[in-house]
C-alpha cells in the first residue's frame, strides 16, 4: 500500500505543503488569501492541517456558497477589482491557482498579489507545452489538451501564458522567484526544459528587497 | 412551533441618540429552543421594518405562521434543537415593545411625543434585553433588511456581544432613493385626515388609508419587476361575484396587481400602527454606520473580532448588491473574517424571506 494520497489537486497540494513548511506558529496563525479559491479545498486543508487563518475570493456564486456552507470565509468577488480593498501586507501568503490566465489584467493582479502578501503563489497551464505547440503548429487550431480542456470560444482562459512569459512578467514587476514547480501528467517534473515539458507551472514569488 | 412570549422591563433609562432618554421601556420577545448551561448558544434574530418577534410562531393578530418559519425551527438552518433563538420587537414598534402607541408616564399614549429613535437606539434596547437575560456573547446575530442594519450596528457598537454576524439583503446606510420612498409613505400617513397629528388613539378612526398607501408603495420596493411580471403580468382580476375580470372603464382594481396591493395595504393596517411606521422609517433613514464612526465605514468594525457573512440578492433594487459589497470592502480593510455571496433570485428584496436552497445552506453553514 502506498501512503495516503492528498485529496488536493497536485498544484494545490504543492502549495499546501510549502505553506505548511513555512508557517511560523510563534507569530500566531499564518494569514492566507486564496484568490479563485473555488469551493475552498485548499483553504480547508490549510486551516485543518496547519491552523492557518484563511480567506478566499471566488467569482462563481455556487462555489462561494459551497465554501461558505463549509464554514470558510469566502467573498464572492473578482481578482481584477476586489484585491484593491485589502491593506498592504495584510497576508503572509496569497494564492492564485489556475486563475491568472482568466483575469483581465494579469500584470495588475500580480502586482496586487505582491502588495497584499509577503509571499505569492501563482499556478497556470503552460501554453508553450509541446502538445499545445504541436496542436497549433500541425493542426492549425487552438489547442484543446488535458491542461487546456475547453474550446477557445467558451474557455475562461483569456490570457494564455507560458513559463517564459511568466518569468519575464515577474521580473518586470520586481518580483523574485523563490521556488518553481513544474508538472506533467499531474506529477512534478524537473525544471529542465520546463517551457516545453511542463503542462502546469507553479511559482513562489516575493518582491525583491531592492523595491 | 412552541415559543415563550415574554416582556422584559428595562429598569434603567435608555439613552437615545437624539439626546433624550426613554424611561420604563419594555421589550416584548419570543424565545425558541433551550439556552445551554454556559449561555453560549443564543442567536438573536433582528426583525425588519414591519416585522415582529413572531419569527417562528403564530402571529397573534393575523393568525399567520411566523415570518421566518422556513429558516428557524427544529432541524431548520437556524436549528432550535441546538440554538436558543431570541427575537424581540424593536422599540418604536407596536407588538408589545414600547412605541408611540404605548402609554406615557402621564397616562396617555405617547403618540408624537415619543422620542425619535435610531437603529442604534433599537439595538440599545436589544442589548439591554441581552443584559437582562444574562447573555454576554451571542453565538450569532442575524437580520435581514432593517434587521441587517441592527445586526451591523450591534457588531460595530457592541463588538464583544456577538461571535457571528449574518446580514441579509441590507445596507450600512440609507440611500437618497431609500429615504425618498419612506418619505412618500410618511406623507401618505400624515395626509390622512384621520392622522390628527398622531393623536388618533382614542378616536373612532385611525389613518388606515394613509398607512395602506404607505404600505403599498413600500411593498412595490420589496418586489422586482421580473417577479411582478411573472406573478401578475397584465392579468385582470375576477370580480367579487365570480365574473371574469374585465376593464371596468373606471377605477376599480381591474388588474391583479392593483387588487394585490390593495389587499396588502388594508391587511397591514390590521396589524401595524401608523405612528410606529413613521418612527421606524425615520430610524432607517437616519442610519449611516460610517457617519457614526468618523465617516469611515472601516472604522465601525475596527474593534470587531466576529466572523461576518453578508448575502445579497441580484434582483434586490432596494438594498442592491453594491451596498453589501460596500460593507464587505470595509470589512476587508480591517482584515475581518468575512464571507459574502450574491444569490440569484427573482423576488427582489423579499427574496431573503422566501424559499431558497442556497440561502439555507449558507445560513446553516455559517451559524454552525
Amino acid at each position: 500500500m502506498s501512503a495516503p494520497q492528498s485529496t488536493l489537486r497536485f498544484d494545490l497540494d504543492a502549495i499546501a505543503r510549502r505553506i505548511g513548511g513555512q508557517i511560523d506558529k510563534a507569530n500566531g496563525p499564518s494569514r492566507v488569501l486564496d484568490i479563485g479559491c473555488g469551493d475552498g479545498a485548499l483553504m480547508a486543508a490549510l486551516a485543518s492541517d496547519y491552523g492557518a487563518d484563511v480567506r478566499g475570493v471566488e467569482l462563481d456564486p455556487a462555489k462561494v456558497e459551497r465554501a461558505v456552507s463549509k464554514g470558510l470565509s469566502v467573498i464572492q468577488g473578482d481578482a481584477n477589482t476586489d484585491l484593491a480593498n485589502y491593506p498592504d501586507r495584510s497576508f503572509n501568503f496569497a494564492v492564485l491557482a489556475r486563475t491568472l490566465q482568466t483575469t483581465n489584467r494579469p500584470d495588475q493582479v500580480l502586482e496586487e498579489l505582491l502588495r497584499v502578501a509577503d509571499v505569492a503563489f501563482v499556478s497556470f497551464p503552460n501554453f508553450a507545452h509541446w502538445r499545445t505547440r504541436a496542436a497549433l503548429m500541425f493542426g492549425g487550431r487552438m489547442p484543446v489538451t488535458n491542461a487546456i480542456p475547453i474550446s477557445w470560444y467558451e474557455t475562461e482562459n483569456i490570457h494564455h501564458v507560458t513559463v517564459e512569459d511568466f518569468r519575464t512578467l515577474a521580473a518586470a514587476k520586481g518580483a523574485k522567484i523563490t521556488r518553481e514547480w513544474n508538472f506533467a501528467n499531474e506529477r512534478a517534473i524537473s525544471p529542465l526544459g520546463a517551457n516545453w515539458r511542463a503542462e502546469f507551472a507553479l511559482f513562489e514569488l516575493r518582491l525583491s528587497q531592492s523595491r | 412551533m412552541i415559543s415563550a412570549s415574554k416582556t422584559y422591563a428595562i429598569s434603567q433609562s435608555l439613552p437615545l441618540d437624539s439626546g433624550q432618554v426613554l424611561d420604563g421601556a419594555r421589550i416584548a420577545y419570543e424565545t425558541y429552543g433551550e439556552l445551554n448551561e454556559d449561555r453560549s448558544n443564543a442567536i438573536l434574530i433582528c426583525h425588519a421594518l414591519t416585522g415582529d418577534q413572531y419569527v417562528a410562531s403564530t402571529h397573534p393578530i393575523t393568525g399567520k405562521p411566523g415570518w421566518w418559519e422556513r429558516m428557524v425551527g427544529p432541524g431548520k438552518p437556524i436549528d432550535t434543537d441546538r440554538f436558543h433563538v431570541i427575537c424581540a420587537n424593536v422599540i418604536g414598534s407596536c407588538l408589545g415593545s414600547t412605541g408611540p402607541a404605548s402609554i406615557a408616564p402621564d397616562g396617555k399614549p405617547y403618540a408624537m411625543r415619543f422620542p425619535v429613535i435610531t437603529i442604534r437606539d433599537m439595538v440599545r434596547g436589544l442589548v439591554a434585553l441581552l443584559d437582562g437575560l444574562e447573555i454576554e456573547t451571542l453565538h450569532a446575530v442575524v437580520g435581514g433588511s432593517m434587521g441587517g442594519m441592527q445586526t451591523l450596528s450591534l457588531a460595530a457598537n457592541w463588538p464583544e456581544r456577538a461571535s457571528r454576524v449574518l446580514v441579509l439583503a441590507s445596507t450600512a446606510r440609507h440611500s437618497a432613493q431609500n429615504i425618498a420612498f419612506h418619505e412618500l409613505g410618511r406623507q401618505a400617513i400624515m395626509a390622512d385626515p384621520n392622522w390628527c397629528d398622531g393623536d388618533y388613539y382614542g378616536g373612532d378612526a385611525k389613518p388606515d388609508n394613509g398607512l395602506a398607501v404607505a404600505r403599498m408603495a413600500a411593498h412595490i420596493t420589496y418586489l422586482s419587476e421580473e417577479g411582478l411580471t411573472e406573478k401578475f403580468g397584465r392579468r385582470l382580476q375576477d370580480r367579487p361575484d365570480g365574473t371574469k375580470g374585465a376593464k371596468s372603464f373606471g377605477f376599480e382594481a381591474d388588474f391583479q396587481i392593483e387588487s394585490y396591493l390593495r389587499y396588502q395595504g388594508s391587511g397591514f393596517t390590521q396589524r401595524f400602527d401608523a405612528n410606529s411606521y413613521l418612527y421606524i422609517t425615520r430610524a432607517m433613514d437616519y442610519f449611516d454606520l460610517a457617519e457614526e464612526h468618523g465617516g469611515k465605514l472601516a472604522n465601525a468594525f475596527a474593534r470587531s473580532t466576529a466572523r461576518f457573512c453578508l448575502v445579497s440578492f441580484d434582483s434586490d433594487w432596494l438594498y442592491p448588491t453594491s451596498e453589501s459589497r460596500h460593507v464587505v470592502h470595509a470589512l476587508n480593510a480591517t482584515s475581518a473574517k468575512v464571507s459574502f455571496v450574491e444569490l440569484s433570485a427573482n423576488a427582489g428584496h423579499d427574496s431573503f424571506l422566501l424559499p431558497h436552497d442556497q440561502l439555507d445552506r449558507v445560513v446553516r453553514g455559517f451559524v454552525e
